[in-house]
C-alpha cells in the first residue's frame, strides 16, 4: 500500500466537510465541518511530510492546529453572543446583511 | 516512541509497512464514517461525538506517520480541548441543538452534492497525476537525531521562531476577542443579598425554580421538567428559550420522541 | 514717435473718466437718480474740453504721433503686449468727434430721457459706450483696440435692448449681437494671424513688417486685411452684415444718433484707415472694400426710399453713408483722408438729422410712422431748420458739408481709372441721386404737405436743452464740410496717420464737369420725389399695388429674407437635428444602459440573499473552477 492512500482519505474528509458546511444550518455543526476540513488538510500535510522526507510539513500542521485553535475560540464566542441576542444558532436565520 | 507504535514503521520501496496497511484500512473507514455521520446526524452532539472519533482515527494516522507529536497534540488538543469546547457551547445552546431535516435554499443540497462530488474527483485527479512519478522517502533521517519531538523542536525554534512568534500573538488576541465577544455588561448595579430576598419573596414563588428534565426522560439543559401530573413545567428552562418556543408552537408532551421537543 | 509729456501724458483719463462715470452710475442704484443723467452728461463736456488742448498740444510738435505707455499688460515669454495710447492725428480726429458730437448729444438726451424713469441706466451705458469708444480709438495695439471693440458692441447691445420690456427691441439686441459676433470673430482672427506672423499686436510692430523693408508676404496681407474688413462689416453694417442696423433703431434717439450713425458704426471705417500700411500692401483686399462699399451704398439708397419709418430711412442712409466712407478708404493710398473728412462731417450731419428726428418722435408721442406726420414745418420750426441742415448737407447741396466730402469721394472714385474706376464713380453718382431721392422724401413726407397727425398727438417745439445742441449741429452741417476741406487741413493733419493725400494729377472727369454732373442727378433726385410724393397726396396706409423695387425696398431687398433662409432656418434645423439626437440618441444610449444596469442590477442583487451557506456554494464553485483550470492548464 502506497502512502498514497491517506491523500485520497484526506480528499474524501475534505469534500464531505465542505458538503456539511453547505448542508448544515446549526452554526455549530458548520463549525465542526470546517474543522473536519482543517483536519482534512493536516493529513495531507502529515502525509506529504513523509513522502518528501521532510519535517516542514509536520510544523505547518502544527500551525494550522494553532490557528484552528484561535478560530474555534472565536468563532464560538461569536455563536453564544449571536445566540443570546437572537435565540438561534442557525446561520440562515442571521441573513440580514443581504440586499 | 517507535517502539510504542507497533504499526509506525519506514517504508520500503515506497510502500508501508502491512501493520501501517492494515491499521490504515481498519481505521480509515472508521474516520470516514465518523465524518459522513457528523454530515448526516440531525442531533448536533451526535455530530460532535462522531467527529470525535474521526478526529482520533486522524492522531492515528499521525502516529503512524511517523509523526509523533504531531498525533499526540491531534488527540490532545482537538479531541481534548476542542471538541470540549463545542460541547460545552452545544450545552449552552442547548435546546437549539438539533436541525430541522428540511432544507430551506432551493437547490442547495443537489448543488452542493454536485460540487462536493465535482471537486472530489478533481482533488483525486489531480493527486493521481501529481505524485505517482515520485517515489516516496521516509522521514528516517530528519527523526534520526534524537527523535521526532527534538527535531521539530529545533525546526520550530530556529526556521519557524518568527512565524510561531506570531501565532503566540493570534492565541492570545483570539482569547482576549474571545472574552470580549462573550461578555455582558452588567447593567444597573449588583444586587444586594437584601434585595434579592426580598424579591423573591415577594415574587409569590418563595421555593426554587424545577431543575430540566424531571420526571422527563431526559435531563438535557432544554428539557423542560414534568409536574407530577405530566404537564410540562415552563419554569423549568431558561425565560428566553420558553419565549421562542411560544412563538413557535405549545410544547408537544415529553412521549413526543427521541429528538427532544422540536 | 515721441513720448507723450506735459497735458498728453493724462490721456489716460479719457478712458478712465467715463468708465468710473459709468461705474458709478449703474452701481449706486437708484440713490443717483436724482442727479445720474447730470454727471454724465458732464463728463463727455470736461472730456471734450481736454480733449481740445490735447487737439493743441499734439498740434504744436513737429512729430505729431504721441506715445503714452502706461502698463504692460500681458508679458508672457516672446509675447508681450503693453497697455497704452497712441495719439496721433487719426486718434485726435476721432477724440474731438466722439467727445464733441458725444457732448452735444448727452446734452440732447438730458431732455429727449427727461420722463424716463430709467435714465440714470441709459447715461450708465452712454457713458460706458464713451469710455470703450475711445479705447478704441486711443489704443496702440490692436489687441486693446479688440478691448474696446467689445466694449462698444456691450455698450450697443444694451442700448439697442435699452426698452427691454418690448420684444421688437430686445429681438433687434439680440440681432445686433449676432451680427457683430460674426465681424468680431473676423477682427480676432485677424489678431490672432499678426501674432502668428509677426508675435506682436501693437500698430508700430505689426506695421513694420510690411511696406518698404518689411517681410510679409501679399498673402499674409491679404488674409489679415480681409479678416479686419469682416470685422470692420459687423461694426459699421455693411454688406452682408448690414442687417442689424435698421433694426437697432429700436433703441432711443439719442442712441441711433451717437452710437448708430455718428461714431460706433465708424469704428469699422476707423479700423481700416489705421490699418493703412496692412491695406497698402494688399491691393486685392482694398478692391474687396470698394466693391463691399458699393454695394452696400446701393443697398442703403434703394432701401432708404422704401421705408415708412422716419428713423429707418434715417439708418439706411447711414448704411449708404458708411459705404461711401468705406469707398474711399478701399480706394487706398491718398484717399483715406477723405474717408475719413466724410466721416466726420457724416457725423455732424447724421447726428443733425436724427436730433431733429427724434424731436418729431417727441412731438408725435414717440410715433415714427412719415405717412402719419406731414405739414410738422409750422409747428415745429426749430426742428424744421435743424432738418433741412441735415437734409442739405447729406444730399451735397451746394456748400454744404457733403458738398465738399462726399464729391470728393465721387471724384476719388473716377480717379482710380480704368473700368473699375467708371462703375465706381458710377455707382457713388446714382448712389448721390438716390440719396437725394429718399431724403427729399422724408423731408416732404415728415415736415411739407398736408397733417395727417392721429388725432390724440399735439406737437409742439422741444425745448431748449434740446434745440441747443441740435442747433450747434445744424450749423456744422452746413460749415463743417467747408472748415474741414478748406486748404486740405485735415488731410495734411492726417498725414502721419495714414500717410499723404494725394490727388490724381490728370482727373478722368474734369472737377468743375464732374461737379455739374453731380448736381444735376442730385436734382434730378429731389425733382423726382417732389413730383412722386410732393404733388401728391400721401395715403396713411401703406400702398400695395406698388412696383417690385418699391415692395423689395420695404423687405430690406431681402436681405433679413435672405439671412432668415440660408442662416437661420438651417441653423434651426440642425439645432432641432441635434436636438432630436441628443433626447433620443444620446440620451437613449445613456438611459438605455442605465436602465439596463439597473434593471440588471436588481437581478444581481438577488444573489446577496444574506444566507451564509449559498455564499460558501458560491466558493466551493470557484475552488472548483479554479482546480479543473489548474489541472487544465497543468496536464494538457
Amino acid at each position: 500500500m502506497s502512502p498514497y492512500y491517506y491523500l485520497v482519505l484526506s480528499a474524501a474528509l475534505f469534500t464531505i466537510g465542505a458538503v456539511g458546511v453547505l448542508v448544515r444550518r446549526n452554526a455549530i455543526v458548520v463549525f465542526m465541518c470546517v474543522e473536519l476540513m482543517l483536519n482534512a488538510v493536516n493529513l495531507t500535510l502529515v502525509t506529504f511530510s513523509r513522502i518528501n522526507g521532510s519535517l516542514d510539513g509536520q510544523i505547518m500542521a502544527f500551525f494550522v492546529m494553532t490557528v484552528a485553535a484561535a478560530e474555534v475560540v472565536v468563532g464560538l464566542a461569536i455563536i453564544t453572543s449571536i445566540f443570546r441576542t437572537r435565540r438561534s444558532a442557525s446561520v440562515d436565520d442571521a441573513n440580514l446583511l443581504k440586499y | 516512541m517507535h517502539e510504542v507504535l507497533l504499526a509506525a514503521g519506514p517504508l520500503r520501496h515506497g510502500t508501508v509497512p502491512l501493520g501501517e496497511a492494515i491499521a490504515f484500512w481498519v481505521l480509515g473507514p472508521i474516520a470516514l464514517a465518523g465524518a459522513i455521520g457528523m454530515v448526516l446526524l440531525r442531533n448536533a452532539v451526535h455530530s460532535a461525538l462522531s467527529l470525535v472519533a474521526t478526529m482520533g482515527c486522524l492522531g492515528a494516522f499521525y502516529l503512524i506517520q511517523q509523526g509523533p507529536f504531531l498525533g499526540l497534540v491531534q488527540i490532545i488538543v482537538y479531541t481534548g480541548a476542542i471538541m470540549i469546547l463545542f460541547l460545552f457551547v452545544l450545552m449552552i445552546v442547548g435546546r437549539d441543538a438539533s436541525d430541522s431535516l428540511v432544507e430551506t435554499l432551493r437547490g442547495q443540497r443537489w448543488a452542493a452534492a454536485l460540487l462536493g462530488v465535482g471537486f472530489a474527483l478533481l482533488v483525486a485527479i489531480g493527486i493521481g497525476r501529481a505524485v505517482s512519478p515520485v517515489t516516496p522517502t521516509d522521514l528516517n533521517s530528519p527523526n534520526a537525531g534524537g527523535n521526532n519531538v527534538h527535531s521539530i523542536a529545533a525546526l520550530l525554534f530556529t526556521r519557524y521562531l518568527f512565524a510561531f512568534e506570531l501565532t503566540s500573538a493570534l492565541l492570545i488576541v483570539a482569547a482576549v476577542g474571545a472574552m470580549v465577544l462573550a461578555h455582558v455588561e452588567r447593567e444597573g448595579p449588583r444586587p444586594s443579598q437584601k434585595r434579592l430576598a426580598r424579591e423573591r419573596i415577594r415574587s409569590g414563588r418563595p421555593q426554587p425554580l424545577p431543575g430540566p428534565g424531571v420526571l422527563s426522560q431526559h435531563n438535557a439543559i432544554g428539557t423542560p421538567a414534568l409536574l407530577p401530573d405530566g404537564s410540562v413545567a415552563r419554569e423549568s428552562v431558561m425565560v428566553g428559550s420558553m419565549e421562542s418556543q411560544e412563538e413557535r408552537q405549545a410544547l408537544p408532551t415529553p412521549s413526543a420522541g427521541e429528538g427532544g421537543f422540536e | 514717435m515721441i513720448t507723450a509729456h506735459g497735458i498728453q501724458s493724462y490721456a489716460w483719463l479719457l478712458v478712465a473718466i467715463p468708465a468710473a462715470s459709468a461705474l458709478i452710475l449703474l452701481t449706486l442704484g437708484r440713490a443717483a437718480d436724482k442727479w445720474g443723467h447730470l454727471l454724465g452728461a458732464l463728463v463727455p463736456v470736461g472730456l471734450f474740453v481736454y480733449a481740445v488742448f490735447l487737439f493743441f498740444s499734439v498740434k504744436g510738435q513737429s512729430n505729431r504721433k504721441v506715445d503714452l505707455h502706461m502698463f504692460s499688460w500681458i508679458p508672457v515669454a516672446r509675447f508681450r503686449v503693453d497697455a497704452g495710447l497712441l495719439l496721433d492725428p487719426l486718434a485726435l480726429v476721432f477724440v474731438l468727434l466722439i467727445t464733441g458730437v458725444g457732448s452735444l448729444i448727452h446734452i440732447y438726451a438730458v431732455g429727449y430721457m427727461a420722463h424716463d424713469p430709467g435714465r440714470r441706466r441709459f447715461f450708465g451705458y452712454f457713458n460706458l459706450f464713451v469710455a470703450a469708444m475711445l479705447l478704441l480709438v486711443l489704443a496702440d495695439n490692436y489687441l486693446a483696440v479688440y478691448v474696446g471693440w467689445e466694449g462698444v458692441g456691450l455698450a450697443s447691445y444694451l442700448l439697442i435692448g435699452y426698452y427691454y420690456t418690448r420684444p421688437s427691441a430686445a429681438t433687434a439686441g439680440n440681432k445686433a449681437f449676432f451680427a457683430n459676433r460674426v465681424g468680431d470673430v473676423g477682427l480676432s482672427i485677424a489678431i490672432m494671424l499678426m501674432f502668428a506672423y509677426f508675435g506682436t499686436t501693437s500698430f508700430a510692430g505689426v506695421f513694420g513688417h510690411f511696406g518698404h523693408g518689411g517681410n510679409a508676404t501679399t498673402g499674409v496681407a491679404t488674409a489679415i486685411a480681409l479678416m479686419l474688413l469682416l470685422g470692420a462689416c459687423g461694426k459699421s453694417g455693411q454688406f452682408p452684415l448690414q442687417t442689424w442696423l435698421p433694426d437697432a433703431m429700436e433703441g432711443p434717439t439719442p442712441v441711433s444718433a451717437l452710437i448708430h450713425a455718428a461714431t460706433m458704426v465708424t469704428a469699422g471705417v476707423y479700423l481700416i484707415a489705421r490699418s493703412a500700411p496692412v491695406f497698402d500692401a494688399t491691393s486685392a483686399a482694398r478692391t474687396v472694400v470698394t466693391i463691399v462699399g458699393a454695394i452696400t451704398l446701393l443697398y442703403g439708397c434703394i432701401n432708404g426710399a422704401g421705408q415708412d419709418d422716419l428713423k429707418r430711412v434715417l439708418a439706411n442712409s447711414t448704411v449708404s453713408q458708411i459705404g461711401y466712407m468705406f469707398l474711399a478708404v478701399g480706394l487706398g493710398p491718398g484717399v483715406y483722408a477723405i474717408g475719413i473728412v466724410h466721416l466726420l462731417g457724416h457725423g455732424f450731419f447724421k447726428a443733425a438729422l436724427f436730433l431733429s428726428a427724434g424731436s418729431v418722435m417727441h412731438a408725435m408721442n414717440d410715433r415714427i410712422d412719415m405717412r402719419r406726420f406731414g405739414g410738422l414745418w409750422r409747428v415745429m420750426p426749430i426742428t424744421f431748420f435743424v432738418f433741412v441742415c441735415g437734409y442739405l448737407a447729406i444730399i451735397g447741396f451746394p456748400f454744404a458739408t457733403g458738398f465738399w466730402t462726399k464729391d470728393k469721394i465721387i471724384e476719388a472714385a473716377f480717379d482710380k481709372g480704368g473700368t473699375s474706376g467708371y462703375l465706381l464713380g458710377i455707382i457713388a453718382l446714382v448712389g448721390a441721386g438716390l440719396t437725394a431721392f429718399y431724403m427729399t422724401r422724408a423731408l416732404v413726407m415728415t415736415f411739407l404737405g398736408k397733417r395727417r397727425w392721429e388725432p390724440d398727438v399735439h406737437p409742439h417745439e422741444c425745448g431748449p436743452v434740446m434745440w441747443l445742441p441740435m442747433a450747434v449741429l445744424a450749423v456744422l452741417s452746413l460749415v463743417g464740410g467747408w472748415l474741414l476741406i478748406f486748404g486740405g487741413g485735415v488731410q495734411e493733419w492726417l498725414t502721419p496717420s495714414v500717410g499723404p493725400s494725394v490727388e490724381a494729377g490728370v482727373h478722368t472727369v474734369s472737377k468743375p464737369v464732374l461737379t455739374a454732373i453731380t448736381l444735376v442727378v442730385v436734382a434730378l433726385g429731389i425733382a423726382g420725389a417732389w413730383v412722386a410724393f410732393g404733388t401728391r397726396t400721401i395715403p396713411e396706409e401703406q400702398p400695395q399695388n406698388v412696383t417690385v423695387v418699391t415692395r423689395a425696398s420695404r423687405r430690406n431687398l431681402y436681405a433679413d429674407a435672405f439671412n432668415e433662409a440660408v442662416l437661420m432656418r438651417p441653423g434651426q434645423w440642425f439645432s432641432r437635428a441635434l436636438v432630436f439626437f441628443d433626447n433620443r440618441g444620446v440620451d437613449g444610449v445613456v438611459n438605455g444602459l442605465s436602465a439596463s444596469f439597473g434593471g440588471g442590477s436588481s437581478r444581481f442583487r438577488r444573489l446577496q440573499s444574506g444566507f451564509v451557506r449559498s455564499y460558501a456554494l458560491s466558493m466551493l464553485g470557484g475552488t472548483v473552477a479554479v482546480i479543473a483550470v489548474l489541472l487544465a492548464v497543468r496536464f494538457q
